[in-house]
């Protein structure tokens, strides 16, 4: 069990694009390990990808079960993860363990399905919404080399909250 | 002592201020930090942080053909601040209603009062002229916890202005 290093923008190793995993073996168990624990470390703690820890494999993990009153799948690990579906669109702050210091707006679905491996090889179907799709979303786009910096929106265009256009 | 100033900066709204202002203070040398620019009633005005060995005086003197050509008014101001200091807001409230005065005073005083330190806040008046409307959007930190800032909003929103309290769950992955 160790703590990896964090890759900070702008090392540009966080701009490529992650392999998928083809061996469930040991050292991808022993990695999924360590990984979980950099991500729990880290803070906000909710999210972390592969490529975040300079491992440029399609695997992320997302936990945002420590948030309170939300809809969660608990721990999931997600290999080689495809979105499959996406629904209705919602303004949210992001903020980055490889971008530290910042935090900025982005549209995220808030509804998704999406199918991933789990860490034995299974192939698992999900369905998340608001801060865990959130989360997902953050999380896969790592793994295609893009930032939350690469969709930032204006912090003035939430000025009217969406459910007030809605009704 | 460290070498920032605070450089604000108001003109007429037309192109070219900040191309031209930060030009000038990159070729004194300067460094830039945060910044705030944006239009004002027909104005355009800058908050910006620049670090400089060099004194106000020597600044002043750099922008002054920009701020002369441009007819902008300027100051600048020795200030203690470093980067890297951004407070992460939990929540946001958004302010509205017809446009009368009290209603920034009474908001933020209540505000205050509830242990709410605000970060950030915008508004602007719209509507007509007839009937103008005022719109405030303020982010900050609930330091007393939330239910003291819920308590807040229902005594402003007995004031007879929409009021709408969202917790800013910054998600960082």
């Amino acid at each position: 069990m160790a703590i990896l290093d964090i890759l900070k923008y702008p090392d540009e190793a966080l701009k490529q694009v992650s392999e998928p995993v083809e061996l469930f073996d040991e050292q991808l168990q022993n990695f999924l390990v360590d990984l979980e624990e950099t991500m729990r470390a880290g803070p906000g703690g909710v999210g972390i990808a592969a490529p975040q820890v300079g491992y440029f494999k399609r695997i992320a993990i997302v936990d945002v079960s420590s948030k309170p009153k939300i809809k969660h799948n608990g721990c999931m690990i997600l290999i080689n993860p495809e979105i499959k579906t996406w629904e209705g669109m919602k303004i949210g702050r992001e903020g980055c363990m490889s971008v530290p210091d910042y935090t900025g707006n982005v549209i995220r679905a808030e509804k998704i399905t999406l199918q991933a491996c789990n860490a034995q090889g299974e192939v698992i179907d999900y369905e998340c919404t608001g801060y865990e799709a959130r989360a997902v979303q953050h999380e896969l786009d790592h793994l295609d080399g893009l930032l939350f910096l690469d969709r930032l929106v204006s912090r003035r265009t939430d000025l009217f909250k969406r459910k007030v256009y809605k009704k | 002592m460290n070498d920032w100033k605070m450089l604000t900066l108001v003109g007429q709204d037309q192109p070219g201020i900040v191309a031209r202002i930060t030009t000038a203070l990159y070729e004194a040398g300067a460094q830039l930090g945060e910044a705030s620019m944006m239009r004002l009633g027909g104005n355009f005005t800058i908050m910006l942080m620049v670090k400089s060995g060099q004194s106000i005086e020597e600044l002043t003197q750099c922008l002054r053909p920009v701020v002369q050509d441009m007819n902008l008014t300027i100051s600048f101001q020795s200030i203690e601040a470093s980067l890297h200091q951004h407070e992460i807001p939990d929540s946001i409230i958004t302010v509205y209603g017809a446009d009368r005065p009290g209603i920034v005073a009474k908001t933020t005083t209540a505000l205050l009062e509830a242990g709410y330190n605000i970060t950030d806040l915008d508004s602007d008046v719209a509507g007509s002229e007839a009937e103008p409307i005022y719109i405030m959007q303020i982010e900050g930190i609930a330091t007393q916890g939330m239910a003291a800032v819920e308590k807040a909003v229902e005594q402003i929103k007995a004031d007879g202005v929409n009021v709408d309290l969202a917790p800013l769950d910054v998600m960082i992955g």
